[in-house]
């Protein structure tokens, strides 16, 4: 469960994050493929080389939707569906590699806001990333 | 356990050159506990941990943080024989201790994360993986004696 605080607190780091979203989503996936190569199983249509152009746009669209979920956390089934489906049914991204990616995202968050990234804001986005993630899962099965 | 080129030797040997132990083993530490509080099950002791303040704000969970992070210098130290080093650590935490494995991996990321808010944009991919490699074969030699 997200406290009110833990909620405000999510929506600011995201806000922030919006200008930099090609750089904090494409250094993500870059963190993911290199130090979990098997990653890169799902991506053999990517070019995966630090910012080139579909890194860096599709960064941004993960970007994108964690800062829409995390404007309204109470609605985030209804809000992601529509990925949710696309993941269960076409995409079929087997669901542990989703606790990969987000390790990724809090070391690329880490790294941005550096000691901004306090231990009450790691708590509040893991349990924030892992319910995201969760709801990417649920229409698996 | 594993094979290390030149290069991952010399990354590893490198990060934990810049590490302080006195101030990354509290943080890390206090992390896994706030993050992950289900984790304060091992540490009925340790006085209160009723809030983020608390934790970080504990002596007994710095004091303890220093302790564990120290503990990793041996497998810096012995990286092409890191499960030997840790046989005794692990049967510890196994037979003595009865602390669930699955938490070495919880407290090394947190370790991790805390690096990268110390280290920033220094703290490269390559870095990160070479790293991570590095403490996931510390956290299976600790796993290693269990039962």
């Amino acid at each position: 469960m997200l406290s009110k605080y833990e909620k405000e607190l999510l929506v600011i780091i995201w806000e922030k994050m919006m200008p930099v979203a090609e750089d904090i989503g494409s250094e993500s996936l870059l963190r993911m493929f290199t130090t979990f190569p098997k990653t890169k199983t799902y991506f053999a249509h990517l070019d995966i080389k630090p910012r080139s152009k579909q890194m860096l746009s599709h960064g941004k669209k993960i970007v994108y939707a964690l800062h829409e979920g995390a404007k309204n956390i109470g609605t985030l089934a209804s809000t992601l569906a529509p990925l949710s489906r696309f993941h269960a049914y076409q995409l079929r991204i087997d669901p542990t590699n989703f606790k990969l990616l987000s390790h990724c995202i809090l070391v690329t968050l880490a790294c941005h806001m550096k000691d901004e990234f306090t231990p009450v804001a790691h708590a509040a986005m893991d349990k924030y990333l892992s319910a995201f993630a969760a709801v990417l899962a649920e229409k698996y099965r | 356990m594993a094979d290390w080129t030149d290069k991952e030797r010399a990354t590893v040997a490198s990060v934990w050159g810049k590490i302080d132990v006195n101030e990354i083993g509290p943080q890390a530490l206090a992390r896994v506990l706030i993050v992950y509080p289900w984790t304060q099950r091992y540490f009925g002791t340790f006085g209160d941990l009723s809030n983020a303040a608390a934790i970080l704000g504990n002596a007994k969970v710095a004091a303890h943080g220093k302790v564990v992070l120290g503990a990793l210098d041996k497998g810096v130290k012995n990286v092409d024989n890191v499960k030997a080093t840790y046989t005794a650590l692990s049967q510890l935490h196994c037979l003595k201790l009865n602390v669930d494995p699955d938490n070495f991996k919880l407290l090394a990321d947190c370790l991790t994360i805390v690096l990268a808010t110390k280290f920033g944009s220094a703290f490269t991919p390559e870095i990160q993986a070479t790293w991570q490699k590095f403490l996931s074969v510390v956290v299976i030699a600790l796993g290693s004696q269990y039962f």
